[in-house]
C-alpha cells in the first residue's frame, strides 16, 4: 500500500535539531523509528489498562496505529526481525530531543527527565546486529512452542506472530469490555504511583530487555512470576505483568 | 449594531472584560473547567468543572451610569451536579467531571439545563425565590414542629419578601443507559426530547421519562475485537427535529433522519474528505479524529474540529468540506512528540458566532483562534493574566515557525502544552466570548466605542 521512501513522517521535523547535536550526521532509520513508535504505542495501551476507566477513543486510535504498523511491517517482511538495524548513537539522541519540546514549562523548570523511548530502543539495538536475523529465526523456532502466551515484543515465526498479535489486541479490548474485579484488584493491590509513569514503565522495560532474546522468553514462560500479585513494584518484571494482563491470568 | 455585527474581523477589537477563578500556581484538579455554555438569550453563562460542580453567571442589567461596563457576568448560582460514584460490577470509579452542559429554552420564570458526566444526565431547575411563607400552623418560625394539641387557633400563612435566593434542584435523573462514556448531549428543537451519545451508542430521551430511552444509533460490533471506530460527538439539527449528526474517530460525519427507521444505523448522508496521500503518516488517522461537531445557527452548515484544523461542511455536499482552516499547522512536524505526551488526543471544541460568519476554537499556550468566513482573515489571541487589565485590547499573537523570530512572536518550542483552551463559548447575539483556561474563565467583549 505504501512505498517506503515516499512517505513523509513526523520524524522529518527532527532534522531541525541536527545542528544542535554535535557530530550527528545520520538520519534515524525508518525501521528504528517505526519500531519505537510501535513500542511506545504498546506501552500506552498497557497504561490504558491500568487506569481507572480507559478512554475508549484513545485506546481505539492507538490500537489502530499499532495495527497499521504491524501491517506495514508484515508487508515489508520485517515483522519477524523487529530488532534489526543498528544506526548508531546519534539517532537515539535525536529521538530524545523531540520529547523536550513537549514538556510543560513547569517540568522543564524542575529538570524532570523523561527518558522517552531512547533508552528502550537502545537495548534492542545493542542486542541485535543487522545480520543476526537468521540466527534469531533459528533460535526462535526452537523457542516457539514455549511462547504460548502472546508476547508482542518477542516474535517467532510470522504466522504465529500475526495470530498472537491480533490475539493480544483482542484481549485488550476484551479486558476493556469485561474488566474482571480480580485483575483490577491485582493491579491496584500494592502498586506504586510511580508505576503509572511512562518513565518508570520504560525504565522497567529497559531492565527487562537487557536480557537477550532467549532470556526474555525464559521469563515469559515461567509461571511463578506471572501469577505473583504480591509484588507490583517497579522492579517487578514489567513484561511479565503485561503478559499477565493480556491473558487475564 | 446589527449591520456591523461580526461582519468584518478588522472592525472587531477584542477587549478583556472579566476573569473568574483563582490565580494560584498550583491548580486543584477539581477546579479545572470542563465545559462552558451560554443560554439561548446570553443572559446566563454556565460552567462545569472536574469536581462535578456547576457555576452559573448572570449578566447584570446594563446601567446608564456605567455604560462602559457592558453587562458584567456575576455568580448567580453554584451547585454540586454530580458526585463521584463507584461501579461495583466493574470495580471502576465513575468520575464526577461534568462533560457537557446544555440549556433548555426558557419557557417560564425558571431556567432549565442538562448536565452530564460519563454515565448520568441530570435535568436541573434553577429558580429564584424572593418570598417565603410565614405563619405556619404546625411548625414555628424556626421550623420546629408544634405539638398539635397545643394549637388553639388557625391562621393562613402569608408570603413575605425575603432576600433573593437562587435554588438549583435536580428535577430528573437519567441514569443507567450508557455502558460507555457520554461525550455529548443535545436538546432537540421540539423541546420534548434530547439525545445522549457515548463512544458506541446514541440514546433518545423524553424529558418526562427517566427509566427508559430509545437507542437510535449503535455501532458496537458483535466482537469487540473488531472495534476500530467510535462516536466522538453528536448534535441535533437546530430546526429539523428528525435530523441529527454524529462524528467519528475516523474523521467522518453521518447525518441521520429518525423518520426512516427506529435504529438509525444507516445514515442519510455521509461526510468524508478524501485523504491527501502526500500527507499520510502513522498519525493520519489520529489527527483526523473529530473532537467536536456543531451545526451553524442557520442549520445549513456543520463545523468539525480535528486535531489540526476546523472544517465547515455544506449539508448538501458530502464529498469534501467547503472551508478548511488551519488552527496550528506548525504542530504537524511535532506529531511524534505530541503522541508521546498524549497531547495528540486532546479534544478541542469549536463554536460559531451568532451570525455564523466567524468561528472560534482553542489551541495551546492559552491561545485561541478566530476565523472570519467572509474575509478569510484569522487572528490568534491569548487568555492570560498579563492581558487582564480592564478593557485592555487583546493584542494578536503569532507563532514563529522556524527562521528568525520577531520580537513579539513565540517559537513553537516555547509553547506551553499544558495550557490548552479546549472549551469556549460565544454569546448567541453579541460579540461576547467565554474562554476556559484550565481553572480560569475569561470573558472578552468587543470594544465599545
Amino acid at each position: 500500500m505504501f512505498v517506503r521512501g515516499l512517505k513523509r513522517k513526523c520524524f522529518d521535523g527532527e532534522e531541525d535539531f541536527e545542528g544542535t547535536l554535535a557530530g550527528i550526521k545520520a538520519i534515524p532509520s525508518y525501521n528504528l523509528q517505526r519500531q519505537s513508535l510501535l513500542d511506545m504505542s504498546l506501552v500506552k495501551l498497557q497504561l490504558c489498562h491500568m487506569l481507572v476507566e480507559p478512554n475508549l477513543c484513545r485506546s481505539v486510535l492507538i490500537a489502530n496505529t499499532v495495527r497499521q504498523i504491524q501491517e506495514e511491517m508484515t508487508q515489508d517482511g520485517t515483522w519477524q526481525m523487529i530488532n534489526t538495524q543498528s544506526t548508531g548513537q546519534a539517532s537515539l539522541d535525536r529521538l530524545v530531543s523531540t520529547d523536550i519540546l513537549c514538556r510543560s514549562s513547569r517540568e522543564q523548570a524542575e529538570g524532570k527527565h523523561v527518558p522517552g523511548y531512547s533508552t528502550f530502543s537502545k537495548d534492542f539495538e545493542c542486542d541485535q546486529a543487522q545480520d543476526s536475523s537468521e540466527t534469531m529465526s533459528t533460535a526462535s523456532s526452537v523457542q516457539a512452542p514455549r511462547n504460548l502466551q502472546s508476547n508482542v515484543w518477542e516474535m517467532e515465526n510470522p504466522q504465529e506472530n500475526k495470530g498472537n498479535f491480533q490475539k493480544s489486541l483482542d484481549q485488550i479490548f476484551e479486558t476493556l469490555e469485561n474488566k474482571s474485579p480480580n485483575s483490577v484488584e491485582d493491579l491496584f493491590s500494592e502498586v506504586d504511583n510511580s508505576y503509572y509513569d511512562l518513565d518508570t514503565m520504560l525504565t522497567g522495560m529497559m531492565s527487562n530487555t537487557k536480557m537477550g532474546h532467549c532470556d526474555g522468553l525464559e521469563t515469559f514462560s515461567s509461571p511463578t512470576t506471572t501469577t505473583s500479585n504480591s509484588n507490583c513494584k517497579s522492579d517487578l518484571n514489567e513484561l511479565d505483568h503485561i503478559v499477565e494482563i493480556l491473558v487475564e491470568s | 449594531f446589527l449591520a456591523g455585527f461580526g461582519n468584518l474581523m478588522q472592525d472587531v477589537l477584542w477587549c478583556f472584560s472579566q476573569v473568574k477563578g483563582t490565580i494560584d500556581i498550583g491548580v486543584t484538579e477539581a477546579d479545572i473547567i470542563s465545559t462552558v455554555e451560554f443560554n439561548h438569550t446570553g443572559e446566563l453563562l454556565a460552567t462545569g468543572d472536574k469536581g462535578g460542580r456547576v457555576v452559573i453567571f448572570q449578566r447584570e442589567q446594563e446601567s446608564k451610569n456605567q455604560p462602559h461596563r457592558r453587562g458584567e457576568y456575576n455568580v448567580y448560582s453554584t451547585f454540586q451536579s454530580h458526585e463521584p460514584e463507584f461501579d461495583y460490577l466493574k470495580s471502576l470509579e465513575i468520575e464526577e467531571k461534568i462533560n457537557k452542559i446544555r440549556w433548555l429554552p426558557q419557557q417560564n420564570a425558571a431556567y432549565f439545563l442538562l448536565s452530564t458526566n460519563d454515565k448520568t444526565v441530570k435535568l436541573w431547575k434553577v429558580s429564584e425565590r424572593d418570598k417565603r411563607p410565614e405563619g405556619y400552623n404546625l411548625k414555628d418560625e424556626d421550623g420546629r414542629l408544634r405539638d398539635p394539641s397545643m394549637i388553639t387557633m388557625l391562621r393562613v400563612p402569608v408570603l413575605r419578601p425575603m432576600d433573593l435566593m437562587v435554588e438549583a434542584t435536580p428535577r430528573r435523573v437519567f441514569a443507567n443507559a450508557h455502558t460507555y462514556h457520554i461525550n455529548s448531549i443535545s436538546v432537540n428543537s421540539d423541546y420534548e426530547t434530547y439525545m445522549s451519545a457515548d463512544d458506541l451508542r446514541i440514546n433518545l430521551w423524553n424529558f418526562e421519562i427517566t427509566n427508559q430511552s430509545f437507542n437510535i444509533v449503535d455501532i458496537k460490533p458483535a466482537n469487540m475485537e473488531e472495534l476500530t471506530e467510535v462516536i466522538t460527538a453528536a448534535e441535533f439539527h437546530p430546526h429539523h427535529c428528525n435530523t441529527f449528526v454524529y462524528s467519528s474517530s475516523k474523521g467522518t460525519i453521518r447525518l441521520c433522519d429518525m423518520r426512516t427507521s427506529a435504529l438509525c444505523d444507516r445514515h442519510a448522508k455521509f461526510f468524508e474528505e478524501p485523504e491527501d496521500p502526500s500527507n499520510r503518516s502513522f498519525f493520519s488517522e489520529i489527527i483526523s479524529s473529530i473532537s467536536d461537531v456543531k451545526f451553524s445557527h442557520s442549520g445549513r452548515y456543520i463545523m468539525t474540529r480535528d486535531y489540526l484544523t476546523v472544517k465547515v461542511w455544506d449539508l448538501n455536499m458530502e464529498n469534501r468540506p467547503i472551508e478548511t482552516y488551519q488552527v496550528h499547522d506548525y504542530l504537524r512536524s511535532k506529531l511524534c512528540s505530541l503522541y508521546e505526551n498524549d497531547c495528540i488526543f486532546d479534544k478541542f471544541e469549536c463554536v460559531w458566532n451568532g451570525s455564523d460568519s466567524v468561528i472560534m476554537t482553542g489551541s495551546y499556550n492559552n491561545f485561541f483562534r478566530m476565523f472570519d468566513r467572509n474575509t478569510k482573515r484569522d487572528v490568534t489571541l491569548e487568555a492570560s493574566r498579563e492581558n487582564s487589565k480592564p478593557r485592555a485590547i487583546l493584542k494578536p499573537r503569532k507563532v514563529c515557525v522556524g527562521g528568525k523570530r520577531r520580537k513579539d512572536e513565540i517559537s513553537v518550542d516555547s509553547l506551553d502544552f499544558s495550557k490548552k483552551i479546549l472549551h469556549t463559548a460565544w454569546h448567541p447575539s453579541e460579540n461576547i466570548i467565554a474562554v476556559a483556561a484550565t481553572n480560569n474563565l475569561y470573558i472578552f467583549q468587543d470594544k465599545v466605542n
